[in-house]
């Protein structure tokens, strides 16, 4: 799926680290994704995942190390710059992050009205086609706080992609959501990655998802890079720690596929913390 | 319709705003929009013009006529000057008296202005030749403590 | 000993650098306020929210403290038979003191503290962050239609409170008591020259500034408040906050433009 005129990463990151106070978060990080792939990047509560993100999109500035998106220099580059970036990407946060005082529709036109000179007409015809990509036909005037999860989490995806973004990043997609309505979020994902030849980012704990969707997954632990490469690659390492995440296991007790199944829901239940530390 | 809401009652709002800024601006801040050109000024000189503030009326038999525009001081006759504004209406003869006033003990002074019999008017910018200064409370009582001494 | 001296060492310099912070906020929302474009729909929505839905109660408050004013000081002013000064004294208080702080502190509980719950939820909910990834300015987008629409609502309702205050006045001296009516009226416009208005004016200016710079300012800041939770609970702690910390800078302030004006 890699673009063929174009062989460099989309994103690339050097030696990123940073701090939340005193404590370290990312320690000399490197990571590159390329044009076209999927990328899942996994770890526990405290890995320094949700931090990673946030540092790619800017939103947090990391102590020292360089992060290029797009050949932008994310860390040094100018406001002007940054926005000029962002609108090339799309974001889904993990609580979908739409704004309570505007309808559904509003919500996905807001890129459009905001950057764009196009008229009501099209902006309408446009935001209401992502939605029905997203199956979200006919609650245009829905408020967010009337939508089910796995409606607020499909409305946020239609609103990241909107303005048709060459890289989308993903924020615990499944968190909060029930395995079935989990799986069809996946199915979406991959769906956009087969129609709009995207570039997908995500950041999950969710091992299920990872496996289904991802072409490539990197593991964090403490804010350390364990492993990157193809999901079959990462299956078959012997790194203690990659095999403990995929298993689920503190030792040596062996889990049964059923078992190992019925974990991974229980883990679902429990949000992870959304705070600044890490989520 | 939300819409037209929203507009509506901001409208009704700024606008219930803007009548209470210019209510206070004209008839308490005195910006003269309406009687601008209309006066001319009249110059007082008292010995004493204690209490007495710009702004402060000026009354003629009781009814408030004109106001104090400024008071300063002669530094060579050692007097208070005193500004005021009449209306052009009102023609004050050459011998018109400008006494200082007070509305009840502790209340405000204004100057009170009586009419003469002469036949010639003050002209815009002319003083008045007769005044009479703010009577000074404390004076008044130590006079009478004095005096009262002095019988005993 | 050691311990308790650093403990407030480290107090003081975490409420220096929440200090900080609040300053570079109002500092960015100050540098944005005259860029275009300007935010025609998004300023008159706030205006409806903080001006026009404020109205009903800054009428209701202020006729009540016109009429407490009058009945108080006609009890005193009658004994020195004084009673026609009864109109200046109301004005005077109320147009130089009583209305802008008033005002300010029920805007400040009313509006303030929806706006900083508002946008302290947008800060929890990651919303600020989504408006930052959609590449549109938090700042611009949100912050100054609030700030235009406080500026120019505060000093109205402040007029509006004033007016419908020496209103009050009215009611408990001239048709409670027997002040004439007239002589109230002569000391309202007699006594009220430009130098009150003015300080009227500037006091309402200020207090509006410090209620939508606190407000916002405290829920947009909310993920550096150090004191705990992010979520729901961060919210109510600091809109409680931004409420407290406003009105007594509101107070303070306000003693503080009346030194500096009467001085």
């Amino acid at each position: 799926m890699t673009d063929k005129t174009d062989t460099t990463p989309i994103i690339e990151v050097e030696k990123l680290t940073t701090h939340y106070g005193d404590r370290l978060i990312l320690d000399e990080l490197d990571l590159s994704v390329n044009r076209g792939e999927v990328m899942v990047i996994m770890g526990a509560s405290g890995s320094g995942k949700s931090t990673l993100l946030r540092t790619l999109l800017g939103l947090n500035k990391p102590s020292s190390g360089r992060v290029s998106i797009m050949g932008t220099e994310v860390t040094s580059v100018s406001q002007k710059e940054l926005y000029r970036l962002r609108r090339n990407i799309g974001v889904a946060f993990q609580g979908g992050a739409l704004f309570g005082n505007l309808s559904l529709i509003e919500n996905v036109q807001l890129p459009l009205k905001e950057h764009t000179n196009l008229d009501e007409n099209t902006i309408r015809i446009m935001s209401r086609m992502k939605l029905d990509m997203m199956n979200l036909s006919g609650f245009d005037e829905l408020m967010p706080s009337e939508l089910s999860g796995g409606m607020v989490k499909r409305a946020a995806l239609a609103r990241a992609i909107v303005m048709d973004p060459e890289l989308m990043f993903f924020d615990e997609p499944s968190a909060g959501l029930d395995p079935v309505v989990a799986a069809e979020l996946d199915e979406y994902i991959l769906e956009l990655k087969k129609s709009l030849d995207m570039t997908i980012v995500i950041v999950t704990h969710e091992l299920q998802s990872a496996l289904r969707i991802a072409d490539r997954i990197t593991v964090l632990d403490k804010g350390k890079m364990v492993i990157t490469g193809t999901v079959d690659e990462v299956k078959q390492s012997d790194n203690l720690h990659v095999q403990n995440l995929l298993n689920r296991r503190p030792s040596r007790q062996q889990l049964s596929p059923e078992e190992y199944l019925e974990m991974l829901t229980r883990v679902q239940a429990a949000r992870p913390h959304r705070g600044h530390i890490d989520g | 319709m939300a819409k037209l809401k929203v507009e509506f009652f901001v409208g009704l709002f700024v606008i219930a705003g803007l009548v209470a800024v210019s209510y206070m601006a004209v008839k308490m801040g005195d910006v003269g929009l309406f009687d601008r050109q209309s006066t001319y000024t009249l110059v007082g000189r008292f010995d004493s013009v204690s209490g007495l503030k710009e702004g402060a009326a000026v009354e003629m038999a009781g009814v408030r006529v004109g106001k104090v525009s400024s008071i300063t001081f002669d530094g060579e006759r050692f007097e208070a000057v005193v500004t005021m504004e009449i209306p052009n209406h009102i023609q004050l003869t050459i011998d018109s008296v400008a006494s200082i006033r007070t509305t009840g003990i502790i209340g405000d002074k204004y100057i009170k202005v009586t009419i003469g019999g002469d036949e010639d008017f003050l002209q815009p910018g002319d003083e008045f030749e007769q005044t009479e200064s703010s009577l000074d409370i404390e004076e008044l009582i130590s006079k009478f403590i004095f005096k009262a001494e002095q019988d005993s | 000993m050691v311990n308790l001296i650093s403990r407030l060492g480290a107090q003081v310099i975490e409420q220096c650098e929440h200090l900080g912070h609040l300053t570079v906020f109002l500092l960015r929302v100050v540098s944005k306020l005259f860029v275009f474009p300007f935010r025609y729909r998004a300023v008159l929505q706030q205006l409806h929210f903080i001006g026009a839905k404020s109205t009903f109660v800054i009428v209701l408050a202020s006729i009540t403290i016109g009429l407490a004013l009058g009945l108080n000081l006609y009890v005193e002013f009658s004994r020195l038979g004084v009673q026609d000064r009864l109109g200046s004294a109301v004005a005077l208080s109320l147009i130089r003191e009583l209305g802008p702080v008033f005002t300010a502190l029920m805007v400040m509980g009313r509006a303030g503290s929806a706006m900083c719950a508002e946008v302290g939820i947008m800060r929890s909910d990651e919303q600020l962050d989504a408006l930052e990834c959609m590449a549109i300015d938090p700042y611009k987008f949100l912050m100054v239609p609030k700030f235009w629409a406080t500026l120019v609502s505060v000093p109205l309702l402040v007029a509006i409170a004033d007016v419908v205050g020496i209103f009050g006045g009215y009611l408990a001296g001239v048709v409670i008591f027997d002040v004439p009516s007239g002589a109230y009226w002569l000391g309202v416009y007699g006594s009220i020259e430009w130098f009150h208005l003015n300080m009227g004016f500037v006091k309402s200016l200020v207090f509006a500034l410090i209620i939508v710079w606190i407000a916002t300012g405290k829920g947009f800041l909310l993920h550096l408040d150090k004191q705990g939770n992010y979520g729901a609970e961060g919210v109510s702690r600091v809109t409680t906050q931004a409420v407290v910390m406003g009105s007594v800078l509101i107070l303070f302030a306000n003693f503080l433009v009346s030194a500096i004006l009467v001085a």
